[in-house]
């Protein structure tokens, strides 16, 4: 290339008026502090009408839940109490499938898909016009940052509701040769970690193709999807085509147990994911699971470091890390590791922990004490098993639940951190030589959600990705969604796809 | 692709009350006044010199600019008009805009302008040569173009309109650095695109990576088509949170920029005084 004179660096050097110029640092360390702080930067929520109580949602109206027994929703920002929200029992699930059975019968089947894809429009609409008193209700309810859920989940909701109220009336063409039918009564159950776009992801398919459903939200981020019901209220939905029911884990219980359910479709934990499986074996259920992840992403040498760094920080830190596709396994190539493990130090304590509320903010709340346990246990037996752990220096507020932006290095396929799923801002940095290597141990878990593989050579892109075990690999960038993509997973990470025209297919018979 | 997505996500910061007047004041600390007109006098000159001194009624505490940028001619004149002050005179040399002259006529030119006061020097890098992949060429006129200056500080304008790709900006910084840039510039105003946030998000990364090797901390000036003084803050927070708090400085960030003044003045006098005033209220530069 070209070379380099042997006074040329001390002659940059010389700078007059810059002072900090005029010596090469022996520390070479940037400093992220405190000159030019932001101010802080909230988002306004005076305007947010919660209520006291939420009800259960059930055949188009507000219910009080049988057993008149409500359980507390907690802003994790804060530690306080946002409302009551009602807990449903086996008596509410059995009147919302009635409910939905009904509908289903008499009005939605019966429908024309141009019909129904008029509603799935509507609801999109009205998503978007009060998307940003939405994003509020999730950021209060759930702790993520106001940035992403205005940003992120909010317009990806109503893309996912505009995006199947397209293929409503276009079903007869989605499989060509087969004729698409609606399976019938469908029971989803979804997670706290996108509370909207979870529910967007089940219901708009399940209805453009002729379901109805009964949607029961996590327990801890129940509001939002009942001020979904509202909309679909605001929509002249029919009564009965969506029931949702609140509660905890039993209510899901009761739902996948009901014997008049035609489909269940659940996102969540692995552990849950496989109670379900075997309580619906062996029944006319047809079954869907979307579960955790240990996301391997994969920085080869010839990658475009600084981009790559971008990539893991997106892979990881994104919605606190409560992402099931979230890249917690970092492989470097052992060549660059030391290059990356600097930039990634320096740009965690670039990363703002705090307010969920300010838009300044990059990490906000774990989602609720039980998580936030969950990953100080995994953090612990990581050092215990003699792993190195890089920690952002964040003041954390002192109320509510909080966890740094974090890194372990010295991390092997032997270490807990390595194997299981952390489900928080903590990434288990691991170094391989060869692609082959890489390769094996990408593959090397029981999960198989997603992947990344960071390099400017394009044939190894390919190359590499035919070979992992994911079901959703991104090159060059991460934990990105489109509604018109299929996700899901391998292996432990379930089966069944959501989103695109793959999407359609749980919620269908062909014949 | 990922650089261009980091830069949009600086955008979307917040700045408010406080954080937002003391950046605009640091964005006029850090500006380089520039008129790169054929047609300018001394006439012009002076208004330009004027405003870079004092650009606001003193009551809003505003700094001076950082320098003033113009043709080697009009070198000996600004000086005189910024003597009694800390207005920085900058010149563009080395055949500006094209480069397109043989080196010695650049070097002459060099020397006259440091000779005639300049305290610093905005060359050009020869693009021709660079997207000809004659990169020890270019590094060898920028070495030369250091040791003409002497003690002024060079600024090297890698016109990354013309260079186009992200790999390029990216090279050409590197040369710029190890060749002896003080500083390294996106552009000469002259070709569209000018300074874009991405382009000078690789440059910023450069400097990064050249830190880390050498311990060198070298300036950054994006310079042309940022015109609002929101545009500037969201280069403020990219500078803050890709090289940190050392770099929010005049002596190692600049914008190079004319319109942008009057519109940082103008949301200036807003945050303090809680009202807008129209654009008649800012003197012209």
């Amino acid at each position: 290339m070209w070379r380099r004179k042997p006074n040329s660096s001390q002659l940059a050097i010389v700078n007059r008026n810059g002072e900090a110029n005029s010596r090469p640092m022996t520390k070479r360390r940037l400093d992220f502090g405190e000159r030019w702080s932001y101010a802080p930067a909230l988002e306004a929520n005076s305007y947010i009408k919660l209520r006291n109580r939420y009800q259960l949602f059930i055949n188009g109206r507000f219910v009080s839940p049988k057993s008149g027994q409500y359980f507390d929703s907690i802003n994790p920002a804060t530690e306080e109490k946002l409302a009551e929200i009602g807990s449903a029992n086996k008596e509410d699930v059995d009147l919302a499938v009635k409910a939905a059975r009904r509908s289903y019968k008499n009005v939605w089947s019966k429908m024309p898909g141009r019909e129904r894809g008029k509603y799935l429009f509507r609801i999109a609409r009205l998503i978007q016009e009060k998307a940003r008193e939405l994003a509020v209700l999730e950021t209060m309810d759930g702790g993520k940052t106001i940035k992403e859920s205005r940003d992120i989940d909010l317009p990806l909701v109503a893309a996912h509701f505009f995006y199947y109220a397209g293929w409503a009336d276009k079903l007869a063409y989605a499989f060509p040769g087969r004729k698409a039918r609606p399976l019938g009564v469908a029971g989803q159950i979804i997670p706290w970690n996108f509370p909207l776009l979870m529910a967007a992801w089940k219901l708009a398919p399940a209805l453009a193709c002729g379901n109805t459903c009964v949607l029961k939200p996590a327990e801890t981020t129940s509001i939002t999807a009942l001020h979904l019901a509202e909309i679909f209220q605001e929509a002249g939905l029919p009564d009965g085509v969506i029931n949702i029911l609140t509660g905890p884990g039993e209510t899901g219980s009761a739902l996948v147990n009901h014997p008049d359910i035609d489909k269940i479709a659940f996102t969540g934990s692995t552990e849950v994911g496989k109670r379900i499986a075997s309580v619906t074996v062996g029944t006319k259920k047809k079954l869907t699971l979307e579960l955790g992840g240990k996301a391997a992403n994969i920085i080869f040498e010839d990658a475009p470091i600084d981009q790559a760094v971008e990539g893991i920080i997106a892979g990881i830190y994104f919605n606190q890390g409560h992402v099931c596709c979230a890249g917690s396994r970092l492989f470097v190539q052992e060549s660059v590791f030391p290059n990356v493990i600097r930039k990634l130090r320096d740009r965690i304590s670039t990363l703002r922990v705090g307010d969920p509320l300010d838009k300044n903010t990059d990490i906000g709340a774990i989602n609720s004490r039980a998580q936030l346990d969950k990953i100080c246990e995994l953090v612990d037996s990581g050092l215990k098993q003699g792993a190195q752990l890089v920690q952002s220096r964040a003041r954390l507020p002192a109320k509510g639940y909080w966890y740094p932006p974090s890194f372990f290095t010295g991390v092997t396929a032997s270490h807990r951190i390595a194997q299981e799923e952390i489900f928080g801002p903590v990434l288990s940095v691991m170094t391989f030589r060869t692609p082959e290597e890489a390769i094996a141990r990408a593959n090397n878990t029981p999960y198989g959600l997603s992947a990344g593989v960071w390099t400017d050579k394009g044939s190894k892109i390919f190359k590499i990705v035919n070979q992992l075990r994911a079901g959703v690999v991104w090159a060059n960038t991460y934990n990105k969604f489109d509604p018109a993509s299929p996700f899901g997973g391998y292996k432990e990470s379930g089966f069944g796809r959501e989103g695109g025209r793959h999407g359609l297919l749980p919620y269908l018979t062909l014949s | 692709m990922m650089a261009e997505e980091r830069a949009a996500a600086f955008t979307r910061r917040s700045i408010k009350t406080s954080a937002k007047l003391e950046g605009l004041k640091l964005v006029v600390s850090m500006m380089d006044l520039t008129t790169l007109e054929g047609s300018d006098t001394p006439g012009k000159i002076a208004f330009l010199c004027r405003k870079a001194i004092q650009p606001l009624d003193p009551r809003y505490q505003v700094p001076s600019c950082a320098a003033v940028c113009v043709y080697p001619n009009l070198v000996r004149i600004a000086k005189k008009f910024l003597e009694h002050s800390d207005v920085k005179v900058a010149s563009v040399a080395t055949a500006f805009p094209a480069g397109l002259v043989p080196t010695k006529s650049k070097l002459r030119e060099v020397r006259d302008a440091v000779r005639d006061g300049a305290d610093e020097i905005d060359m050009v890098i020869n693009r021709a040569r660079f997207l000809g992949g004659e990169y020890e060429r270019v590094f060898d006129e920028i070495a030369a173009t250091r040791e003409a200056c002497g003690v002024a500080h060079l600024k090297v304008i890698l016109e990354t309109g013309e260079l186009q790709t992200y790999d390029n900006v990216r090279l050409a910084s590197e040369i710029a650095m190890r060749a002896g840039a003080d500083f390294i510039k996106t552009s000469t105003g002259k070709i569209s695109p000018a300074a874009t946030m991405p382009v000078t998000l690789v440059m910023l990364e450069a400097i990064r990576d050249y830190f880390y090797e050498t311990g060198i901390r070298i300036g950054m000036k994006p310079a042309g088509g940022i015109r609002t003084a929101k545009e500037a803050l969201a280069y403020l927070v990219m500078v803050k949170e890709t090289l940190g708090d050392d770099w929010l400085t005049s002596a190692l960030f600049r914008f190079g920029a004319s319109t942008l003044l009057n519109d940082v003045l103008m949301q200036l006098v807003k945050v303090a005084d809680g009202n807008y005033q129209c654009a008649d209220y800012f003197s012209l530069p």
